[in-house]
């Protein structure tokens, strides 16, 4: 059995049919004139094979690309419409199945800086018997520890079903070379449920494959239960396919990985600001990625991947906490479905650098919003401040929190001929009796998980106390066991596939 | 007649009208000469080119760093009257060096390799040529070996490196060694930027200076110049 996430019961759309076939044609026109900038030679080679126009730009380093209508529908007809991502404890595993709009919440990205918490005590000036406790915060460099704690306090938030790395490794001794293994190894070793990253360097592809193979426990068993997959983004906005990153797509479908195809324009600056032409310009993109994938390797599971932001008016910098955000993330999770395809779409940005009232509502803005679209896989949900720049580990437990109340609220409305007799038959019980209180009622909901819990982090309600007691919750889950990887296991791992630092090893003596 | 022209420009710098195709953010200004157009009238009929500088171009946009400044304005119009400022320059740079006035310095941008990330740089670029810089800008992904070569032929008074990915950054270093080895180091100044950058991060590689942001980089590259 895979994880449950939510099954959206009614989806949100903001376009109707109409608009979606006019955004498809605009996306077709897109692909064909002005057609996508193409910086790969072989990408560039596989499109003119099967019938694209290819024009080589020699003193620019690229071809021109004009993909006909044909040959992209061709390609997604290929493209399968659900795609399983596996994991190291197997009802784990995630389906993402692009008719069925169920949501799933998962961690990323890369962010540079890790931000503390502490808590201090202050002292009133003017009454020092006044004495009050406050977060401060903290920022410094992410590094390995810290994705290996990461992933820990992953594994136990409850309403988080996969994992991206949400911290950039920059300890001392990371290199190019040992990158990839090492965050890899970081995050399976410290959960068991699904983890996806982005690759740093094409040839560790095949290491990091191995370590997953071995942990599976062989080549066929990956493939059945695929617990890692990949991220390429493959667009620079606008309509440019880069070379490095489409190497990586090509290699990583040739090897039946899943993978996550997607581009990440910011409306105003590398895509319109009008929400029609950055849908039309972003699903453009994303088709196009696709359509070589499929024509690479026919069946190869890939996701739609839709990371649409608006550039900010104060310094151009990606916004995440303003309505067009959530405007186009919501029409690209339906083009997706008008294609069939599962999507990978964006929530729980804030654009402050701390945690506290503007986060928390720039956050939950999208949570609730973009779940409510119905996105299979809804990344950058869990404790991202600045913009995607900075990881804090308090905010995803607060972020885990708001989101288990985002799933209750979606949860279908049960109204059958069974419930309602039944409530007509409390509501004439209960007025019969002299309190006429429905309180008794309460508890089996409460035990069946229908009724939600108070708010976790409430305090004595004069104060807010939300950040200490996610402070506490934090520390307290980092405290849990976590189940590693066997030491057989392990071992063969670290023989291997040169690379991994010998700090990761649990199992080392010493 | 003078005075008419030089506030008209400067109206027009403060709107970002670049020339008479423009509509202006308000509208209905369609056909009505912009910057190109005033600016190139303005020489013809005698204005003295330092004039148009002064009272024109940096006037209008002190007013728009004002606007900017009380939220008034934002990005996207100070990028639009940077970008007439820079346009305004190129038409003006005969006629300054004609009266002896020299150009306020040449500066190269680049994303470093393997980085893609330009937008900042972009950004950086419009900003420092609306300041009144000659600016050429290399693009994204940028080896040492060309960045030098640039160096080498265009004989710029200053390079800006930008780099947006921690495994990039190491590039900087490598650009800058590479200067060295070609014995141009010490005929440019290296100004770096770009978010994982920082002003240590510049004194550890042996840059000249760090940018925080478009305006902070203007800044740095003001006090560079003065102070060579
Ligand atoms: C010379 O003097 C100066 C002076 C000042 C200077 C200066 C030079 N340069 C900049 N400044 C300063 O002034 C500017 C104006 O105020 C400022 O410039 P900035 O560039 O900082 O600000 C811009 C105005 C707006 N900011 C931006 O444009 C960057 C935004 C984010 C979201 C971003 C974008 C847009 C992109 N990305 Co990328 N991207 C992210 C960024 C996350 C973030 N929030 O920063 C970041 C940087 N990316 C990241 C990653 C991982 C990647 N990206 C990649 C690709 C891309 C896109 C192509 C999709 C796109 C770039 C489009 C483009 N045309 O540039 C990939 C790498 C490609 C490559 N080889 O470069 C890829 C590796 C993703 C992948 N797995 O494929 C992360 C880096 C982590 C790390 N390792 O350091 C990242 C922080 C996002 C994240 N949290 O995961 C100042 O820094």
């Amino acid at each position: 059995m895979p994880r449950e996430g939510v099954l959206v019961h009614r989806i949100y759309e903001r376009l109707d049919r109409d608009q979606v076939e006019r955004i498809h044609s605009v996306s077709m026109e897109i692909l064909r004139h002005p057609g996508i900038m193409c910086f790969n030679r072989e990408a560039a080679d596989i499109f003119a094979s099967y019938g694209a126009t290819v024009t080589a730009e020699p003193s620019a380093r690229h071809w021109q690309v004009s993909i006909p209508e044909a040959l992209v529908l061709q390609a997604l007809k290929r493209a399968p419409q659900m795609v399983k991502l596996g994991a190291r404890q197997e009802e784990n595993s995630l389906i993402l199945d692009g008719n069925e709009p169920r949501v799933y919440f998962a961690s990323g990205s890369e962010t540079n800086i890790w931000l503390d918490m502490r808590v201090e005590t202050f002292v009133s000036k003017a009454d020092h018997s006044v004495a009050v406790e406050l977060a401060t915060f903290h920022p410094r460099r992410g590094m390995l520890a810290d994705l290996c704690a990461a992933a820990r306090l992953g594994e136990h938030l409850d309403n988080l079903d996969g994992f991206i790395r949400p911290v950039n490794i920059q300890d001392e001794d990371i290199t190019e070379e040992n990158k990839d293994v090492n965050k890899f190894f970081a995050c399976l070793n410290n959960m068991t449920k699904h983890v996806m990253a982005g690759l740093t360097s094409l040839d560790k592809l095949d290491k990091v494959i191995r370590m997953a193979e071995i942990i599976a426990g062989g080549k066929e068993e990956l493939r059945r239960n695929p617990i890692i997959s990949f991220i390429t983004c493959v667009f620079k906005s606008p309509l440019q396919l880069v070379d490095d990153t489409t190497q990586k797509c090509i290699e990583i479908v040739r090897r039946g990985m899943p993978l996550v195809i997607s581009a990440s324009p910011q409306g105003g600056s590398t895509a319109p600001i009008k929400e029609d032409g950055m849908v039309a310009q972003i699903n453009a993109e994303i088709l196009g990625g696709i359509a070589l994938s499929q024509l690479v390797s026919p069946g190869a599971p890939v996701i739609y991947g839709s990371v649409p932001t608006r550039a900010g008016l104060d310094d151009l910098a990606d916004t995440y906490g303003v309505p067009e955000f959530n405007q186009y993330n919501v029409d690209c999770v339906q083009m997706a479905r008008f294609y069939g395809l599962p999507c990978y779409s964006t929530a729980g940005v804030a654009d402050v650098k701390v945690p506290g009232i503007q986060a928390t509502v720039e956050k939950l803005f999208s949570h609730i919003v973009i779940a409510l679209s119905g996105a299979q896989y809804i990344h950058y949900a869990f404790g991202l401040l600045d913009k995607t720049a900075t990881f804090c580990p308090v905010q995803a437990v607060l972020d885990d929190a708001h989101i288990g109340m985002v799933k209750s609220l979606l949860r279908a409305p049960k109204v059958d001929e069974v419930e309602v007799v039944t409530s007509l038959e409390q509501i004439r019980q209960v007025m019969a009796t002299s309190q006429k209180l429905f309180v008794r009622y309460i508890r089996p909901k409460l035990r069946s998980g229908e009724v939600t819990l108070p708010y976790p982090f409430e305090g004595d309600k004069a104060r807010d106390e939300i950040l200490l007691r996610a402070h506490e919750k934090m520390q307290e889950l980092l405290q849990r066991p976590v189940e590693h990887i066997p030491p057989e296991v392990s071992e063969r791992i670290f023989r291997e596939v040169p690379g991994i630092l010998p700090r990761l090893n649990t199992y080392r003596e010493g | 007649m003078t005075n008419d022209i030089i506030e008209r420009i400067k109206q027009n710098v403060i709107q970002g009208r670049m020339d008479k195709e423009d509509e202006g953010f308000n509208g209905g200004m369609v056909s009505q000469p912009g910057v190109k157009e005033l600016v190139q009238q303005a020489l013809d009929e005698g204005v003295d080119p330092r004039r148009i500088v002064v009272a024109g171009l940096t006037e209008a946009m002190k007013i728009v760093g004002d606007k900017f400044e009380a939220k008034e304005y934002f990005i996207p119009d100070m990028l639009a009257s940077a970008e007439t400022v820079g346009a305004a320059m190129d038409i003006l740079a005969p006629y300054l060096a004609k009266s002896g006035v020299a150009s306020k310095g040449k500066v190269l941008m680049a994303t470093v390799k393997g980085d893609l990330h330009d937008i900042g740089k972009n950004i950086v670029t419009i900003i420092l040529k609306g300041a009144g810089y000659e600016v050429k800008d290399l693009g994204a992904d940028v080896g040492p070996e060309a960045i030098v070569a640039s160096v080498r032929e265009e004989k710029p008074d200053l390079l800006g490196l930008s780099a947006l990915l921690t495994t990039t950054m190491v590039a900087m270093k490598e650009t800058i060694d590479s200067l060295a080895q070609a014995g141009l180091r010490d005929r440019v100044k290296v100004i770096i930027g770009g978010a994982p950058t920082s002003v240590e991060f510049a004194a550890e590689i042996g840059a000249d200076g760090y940018g925080a942001d478009a305006f902070h980089a203007v800044r740095v590259v003001e006090e560079l110049r003065q102070a060579s």
